[in-house]
């Protein structure tokens, strides 16, 4: 575990693999309040957690990866791509599952709005069509094709956005708090999915249970990383921490 | 609109969008251009031939539609009655009915995405001038989307009001909403370009 430092496991740019997000000296804020200060990361672990105060930077950290918010200073590269100059490729390969579904889903149906970011991509309607269904069934929707989104429950609408976001085939997926609406079966069943994800995973959660078999977790405290290690390690310095 | 689509396999389901759209509009001209009873009578028979027996739709759903305008139909056939005479009034009422029991057929067996491409459609001419159909149909899904979302944000807001002690006051509502509403447009378009928004093609894909 690493407690506190800043930049120290940033390898120079060749030693770099090409599949990693790696963040060099970032810097963000908004207006003149810093959310985020010189943080040096590389990302190559298949499961990482980030925990953390409200207001710690973790959902900017978690913007920061997909290009939603391009840093103040400093570089983010996803697999060698920089989020400043090529965030339509960036965000073709990072998925973002945002904590309140229903901000993401835009169409009034559920297979619609699953659709939505596969028509943006310019994809055949008929592969539009098999996609979807795919992911219906693969996340129990299969049955609500046809619904209103707005009368799914809070655990579908969830499912329903991971979907949205999962049909597009990223290669790596953030999820931001993706379980702080749910209930206690609807947190599991989230849960469940992303530990099924073939895909890169970075999860945003105060929902410490879901990180436990993750690879790496980061603790952000301040606009910093004040932790970065194995949950095993983290998980407990942070709670003691917290109080 | 928000919740009416009836999955189905019908021949009305199967028709093109902008085919029943046009029949929709169709239907309203002539009945304005023909106020005859037996025109009104045989285009009510026909919707609700169309609804109930090709679509199979469920009686209640078409009821659900005319429930609100229910009022003003009685209304509107009161004030004939006062002013004109009654068969008037009820080629009055009977036309709006038919028009109405028309639209709930529509909707309820097109999907949005169907409706918005006819919409898209009808625009494209303005792309030179500028206009974006993808855009504006994407706009008209929104809409149609978060009219649920925006009501059921203004309920909590009245509970939550309500539980403190407020009642009735309409005003206070206004503020806290917008707030609310301001944020969610904030995510909201986070979440499109997240999802590619930026990418929209100036027209949909076609089937292959």
């Amino acid at each position: 575990m690493r407690w506190g430092r800043r930049g120290a496991d940033a390898p120079a740019t060749a030693t770099l693999p090409r599949t990693a997000v790696e963040l060099r000296d970032v810097t963000h804020a908004y207006g003149d309040r810093t959310v985020l200060a010189d943080v040096s990361l590389t990302l190559t672990e298949s499961r990482i957690g980030v925990i953390g105060a409200n207001g710690s930077g973790k959902s900017t950290f978690a913007r920061l990866l997909n290009g939603l918010v391009v840093p103040t200073a400093g570089t983010v590269l996803v697999d060698g791509l920089d989020t400043r100059t090529q965030v339509r490729d960036v965000r073709r390969r990072v998925g973002f599952v945002f904590q309140d579904p229903d901000a993401q889903i835009v169409h009034p149906t559920v297979a619609e709005d699953v659709a939505f970011g596969l028509i943006n991509q310019a994809v055949p309607a008929d592969e539009v069509a098999r996609r979807v269904d795919e992911v219906l069934v693969q996340y129990g929707l299969d049955g609500h094709r046809d619904h209103p989104a707005h009368l799914l429950s809070g655990g579908q609408k969830q499912l329903l956005a991971i979907a949205g976001v999962l049909v597009m085939r990223p290669q790596r997926v953030v999820f931001d708090e993706p379980t702080t609406l749910l209930d206690l079966g609807n947190t599991r069943r989230v849960a469940r999915v992303v530990d099924g994800l073939e895909q890169h995973v970075v999860v945003v959660t105060h929902h410490l249970d879901l990180l436990a078999g993750f690879d790496r977790v980061l603790v952000f405290e301040g606009g910093r990383v004040a932790a970065d290690g194995t949950p095993a390690e983290t998980v407990p310095w942070y709670v003691a921490r917290s109080g | 609109m928000l919740s009416l689509y009836r999955p189905g396999t019908s021949p009305v389901h199967r028709a093109r969008a902008g085919l029943k759209l046009a029949v929709l509009a169709a239907l309203g001209t002539g009945l304005f251009a023909v106020p005859r009873i037996e025109v009104v009578l045989a285009a009510l028979t026909g919707v609700l031939a169309a609804g109930l027996l090709v679509a199979r739709l469920p009686a209640g759903a078409l009821w659900t539609q005319v429930r609100p305008v229910w009022p003003l139909l009685a209304g509107l056939f009161g004030v004939h009655l006062l002013l004109t005479d009654a068969l008037t009034g009820a080629v009055a009422v009977l036309r709006l009915l038919a028009l109405v029991l028309a639209a709930a057929v529509v909707t309820a067996t097109t999907r949005v995405t169907a409706l918005v491409a006819v919409v898209e459609w009808l625009l494209r001419p303005l792309e030179v001038v500028g206009v974006r159909p993808a855009r504006v149909g994407l706009m008209v899904a929104m809409t149609l989307r978060f009219i649920p979302v925006v009501a059921e944000r203004a309920a909590r807001i009245r509970e939550a009001q309500a539980a403190r002690g407020a009642s009735g006051v309409r005003l206070g509502l206004l503020v806290p909403l917008l707030v609310q509403v301001l944020q969610l447009a904030h995510t909201l378009g986070e979440a499109l370009d997240a999802r590619g928004a930026d990418d929209v093609p100036a027209r949909r894909p076609r089937r292959t």
